[in-house]
């Protein structure tokens, strides 16, 4: 870790949103992680993101658990409000907070195992009820902080820095996701942020769970020759299929494209999202025949990345099921909240 | 763009503002971390190597290494380096042991000096050593030049300016004082000497021929000519009201001076608007804090007299237009403005002048009767005369003219050796890495956000009792502890291998200035502006590193804004940045080969 903090000097030039803040506004704490990490990445494409929707500090909600990938939500938006649940409970904490406030921006950081291992089933339940929220796992196939054992998301053939090879199968988010009914799922690399800043403002517009996989290799327990989750072997077999431009709601589409090449898609707030296909046999918002390319690529040693599954008009969003109240519950009237004396005899009424 | 050479020399040393922008490239950050460890000695030192008197240019200098300072574009105000080499002059030990060793067997070559000033006394500095014999011809009855007749000595005192000629007068150089050299024909007829140095500076203050100027003679003064009398006891007074002709710095020492000889009310004239000022902004202050007032558009008309006196100027009243940039783009008079005065002081400039140069010497001079002087090798068009300070290029400052001794002194060396004198050694730069640990450097790299500190004054009251109470009293030893990490240190360098990169973008993410960027290459005017934060400053250069191995993309650092904090290679998994000193290498005499001729050169003269 650094002992020096970021100087909060900044550059003069440096561009501000309509709120009048720089990218450096939504920094956090300076990184304990090693040095190369590509968590580190991520968090700077949170900042950017965050800067570039122009999101209001305070309105946002960083949730983790435990892991290197959970520290980082002390890394971005310093002013926003955070939690850090218990290891792969993030999800319970995320609906909590959700019921209560659905104004928020919800931005959820776990990692391969806090999801895919102790948190797997909180996970499924997520996706299930389609809570309103980001969801960025931060893979990278090996527990780091526990000195590298390989994680639920090791590939088979992958090989651990002290020499042993994977032998069992990994659990793919991205296809779980889509046989759950994911309505947004999407898969990036921490290296490319150009693909990776849009996904997260896509996911963060995105009413309902997105799920953005992102590899993020351990610089210190998976960079090794022979990891199929390193920097170099990542940027080999790493096919970007749809690329997601955001377009916010007050901008006009500026960007030429090609016809047949791009589908615009409103988001529920009016912003768009183009899908621009990389892939021209790939079709984001078919879950079937998305699902089957997905397995096809993996199978031939390939990370499919970008936008992979859209659905904007799924139905069963967790507030709209719910009937959640619009405004925030700490601003109802406590008659509104609770239903008093004659109220919970009605109730109690209904079970005798 | 192709990739960045850092061998080329200039690379690095560019990035060090301060001292690519100072004339003899004193090695600013590494004397400012001496003197933060508080070794003011070894910092004197440093400073010494380059610049010879780094006392008096602690005082003096026009610090050009100020407004190129880094610093100055994170935050406005520049480190305060002049009163950071004052600190180190004066806290210093003696240094007399660390002083060159001069040979007591002489080479044989006797160089002679015209004139004892900056120039020729650097000249003697560099060529002591090597065992030459130097004479210095002086006008005045002590040496100095300019630096001690036409700066005041409550900005410089002479115990300052005496000590540090000593120092080189002490070398054993034959100092011949109230000796004007009449005629450089007699001086290269009598023989003995192996080459000339004409370091006579720029003695001739300009002339302001106006209606009235000579019937007013007894109370108008040239500046530089009056500043030199008073420098020498024979002026004490002056007139109550005193008016100041010209805005330059020796206006500004003209105005403060007469507040000390007796004036009351001092008025500054300036033709133009402040924005042409040729005055430095520090010295501008240090006037107008002593209530001096300074006048903006007004150009002198004619001198009154009344019954043979002076008794006041006629100005006309100036108006002009500028254009978007600043300039002017025409002028008119407004109308006239009569102002009272008992003295005028004519500070509009000074020129150089020969008349002991006699014509058909072979030194060519050119139609403004300036010599021709060769830039590089300060050589005149006759083999073996040099010229050097003020002599060679017109009015300029200390530090050019110690640069120009510097320059003259190789030339002068290479021609006594036979050797040709525009065939020297390349300035060079030794890079050396600064790691200590995992996240440790030697150096301090943490960002200091404090502000420039502010030099303490002797009260109004106090100083103008007598007229050599050293204005500015040094900085405390709280304002040096503060103002040294202020220093960016510019030249503990980024230094980029990018085969070793693994394109983490943890140095992207972490620099404080986004000076840093991974994309793919393209011409520089389009690649500044893809850059996370655009390089709009075109004076200061972009790297760009190689393609990097797995992407071929290149690692682009615009150099303008970087704080040398080390976060980039902190954060490096590959240590494919380090931080490395550098020190920049520019040759001085003693570094020049020194064959031993057979026999001596033949005598020029």
């Amino acid at each position: 870790m650094t002992f020096i903090a970021k100087p909060k000097v900044a550059h003069p030039s440096l561009p501000r949103n309509p709120l009048g803040l720089t990218r450096r506004d939504y920094e956090g704490a300076l990184s304990t992680l090693c040095a190369g990490c590509g968590h580190d990445s991520i968090t700077a494409a949170i900042v950017e993101a965050s800067w570039g929707l122009a999101l209001e500090p305070q309105n946002v909600v960083k949730l983790s658990g435990i892991g290197c990938s959970s520290k980082t939500t002390a890394y971005f938006v310093s002013g926003g409000h955070g939690f850090n649940s218990v290891h792969g409970r993030m999800p319970s904490i995320a609906m909590g907070a959700n019921v209560a406030n659905r104004n928020l921006s919800y931005i959820g950081v776990s990692g391969d195992g806090d999801t895919l291992s102790i948190g797997l089933g909180q996970f499924c339940h997520a996706i299930r009820r389609n809570l309103d929220m980001l969801y960025i796992i931060e893979n990278n196939g090996v527990y780091g902080l526990t000195k590298g054992q390989f994680s639920a998301s090791a590939d088979i053939g992958t090989r651990a820095k002290k020499g042993e090879t994977n032998v069992q199968p990994p659990i793919d988010p991205v296809l779980l996701a889509m046989t759950l009914g994911a309505s947004f799922v999407a898969r990036s690399f921490s290296g490319d942020k150009r693909q990776l800043v849009p996904l997260i403002q896509a996911g963060l517009k995105h009413r309902g769970f997105a799920l953005i996989d992102v590899l993020s290799p351990c610089v210190t327990f998976n960079d090794h020759e022979g990891s199929t989750k390193s920097y170099a072997y990542t940027r080999e077999h790493y096919e970007p299929a749809v690329q997601a431009d955001f377009v916010p709601l007050e901008r006009e589409i500026s960007v030429e494209y090609r016809e047949g090449e791009a589908v615009p898609v409103v988001m529920h707030d009016g912003s768009r999202i183009v899908l621009r296909k990389l892939d021209a046999g790939y079709d984001p918002t078919n879950r079937a025949t998305a699902s089957a390319h997905i397995q096809e690529r993996m199978k031939a040693g390939e990370y499919l990345t970008g936008l992979l599954f859209l659905d904007e008009t799924a139905q069963h969003e967790f507030h709209q099921v719910n009937s959640t109240p619009a405004r925030p519950l700490n601003s109802l009237p406590y008659e509104a909240l609770s239903p008093g004396s004659k109220g919970l005899e009605k109730i109690l009424s209904r079970y005798r | 763009m192709e990739p960045t050479d850092t061998s080329r020399p200039d690379y690095y040393h560019r990035v060090v503002d301060c001292q690519w922008a100072c004339p003899a490239h004193t090695d600013v950050p590494e004397y400012i971390r001496l003197i933060a460890q508080g070794r003011f000695t070894d910092a004197y030192m440093v400073n010494r190597h380059s610049n010879v008197f780094p006392g008096i240019l602690g005082r003096v200098c026009d610090r050009p290494c100020e407004p190129a300072c880094r610093r100055g574009r994170i935050e406005q105000k520049p480190v305060a380096i002049c009163r950071l080499k004052r600190v180190a002059a004066d806290q210093r030990d003696d240094v007399a042991g660390r002083l060159p060793v001069i040979p007591q067997a002489k080479n044989g070559r006797r160089i002679a000096c015209i004139g004892a000033g900056c120039a020729s006394l650097t000249v003697a500095n560099d060529l002591m050593p090597l065992g030459y014999e130097v004479t210095i011809f002086e006008q005045y009855a002590e040496p100095g030049g300019l630096m001690r007749t036409n700066i005041p000595s409550f900005r410089l005192p002479s115990a300052v300016l005496n000590e540090e000629i000593a120092m080189i007068t002490g070398m054993g150089v034959d100092l011949r004082l109230n000796t004007p050299v009449g005629s450089m024909r007699e001086l290269l007829g009598a023989g003995g000497f192996d080459a000339v140095f004409v370091g006579s500076g720029a003695p001739q203050g300009k002339e302001l021929t106006l209606p009235g100027r000579e019937a007013g003679a007894a109370n108008i003064h040239i500046g530089i000519a009056w500043l030199e009398s008073v420098a020498f006891g024979h002026i004490e007074r002056i007139g109550r009201r005193v008016l100041i002709i010209g805005v330059g710095n020796t206006a500004m020492d003209c105005c403060r001076t007469s507040l000390r000889l007796g004036a009351e009310s001092v008025k500054v004239m300036a033709r133009k608007p402040r924005a042409f000022f040729k005055a430095s902004a520090w010295e501008l202050e240090d006037a107008e804090e002593e209530s001096v007032g300074i006048v903006v558009n007004r150009s002198p008309k004619a001198f009154r007299i009344e019954g043979g006196k002076l008794t006041g100027m006629m100005f006309d009243r100036m108006e002009y237009d500028l254009d978007a940039a600043g300039r002017i783009t025409a002028e008119r008079v407004v109308g006239e403005e009569f102002l009272p005065a008992d003295d005028v002081i004519l500070a509009i400039g000074q020129e150089n002048a020969f008349p002991w140069i006699e014509r058909g010497l072979g030194i060519e001079f050119d139609k403004w009767n300036v010599p021709r002087i060769d830039p590089v090798t300060f050589q005149s068009t006759r083999p073996g005369v040099f010229f050097g300070g003020d002599a060679a290029f017109g009015p300029k400052n200390i530090i050019w003219a110690v640069e120009h001794g510097h320059q003259a002194a190789i030339s002068i060396h290479r021609h006594c050796q036979g050797e040709p004198v525009a065939a020297r050694l390349p300035p060079g730069v030794n890079l050396q890495s600064r790691k200590m640990g995992m996240h440790e450097w030697s150096y301090s790299n943490d960002y200091t956000p404090v502000e420039r500190r502010l030099m303490p004054h002797v009260s109004i009251k106090e100083r103008f009792k007598k007229l050599n109470i050293e204005v500015e009293l040094g900085f405390t030893a709280e304002q040096v502890e503060q103002e040294v990490q202020r220093c960016l240190n510019c030249d503990v360098q980024t230094v980029f291998t990018a085969k070793l990169c693994i394109e983490c973008d943890a140095c992207l993410d972490i620099c404080p200035v986004d000076c840093l960027t991974i994309t793919h290459n393209g011409a520089e005017a389009e690649l500044r502006q893809r850059l996370k934060a655009p390089a709009k400053n075109l004076a200061q250069p972009l790297y760009v590193s190689a393609a990097l191995p797995q992407t071929a993309r290149v690692m682009v650092k615009d150099e303008d804004l970087c704080v040398h904090c080390g976060l980039c290679a902190e954060r490096c998994p590959t240590a494919a940045w380090d931080m490395q000193k550098s020190e920049v290498h520019w040759p001085q005499a003693a570094d020049q080969p020194q064959p031993v001729a057979a026999e001596p050169a033949k005598k020029i003269a």
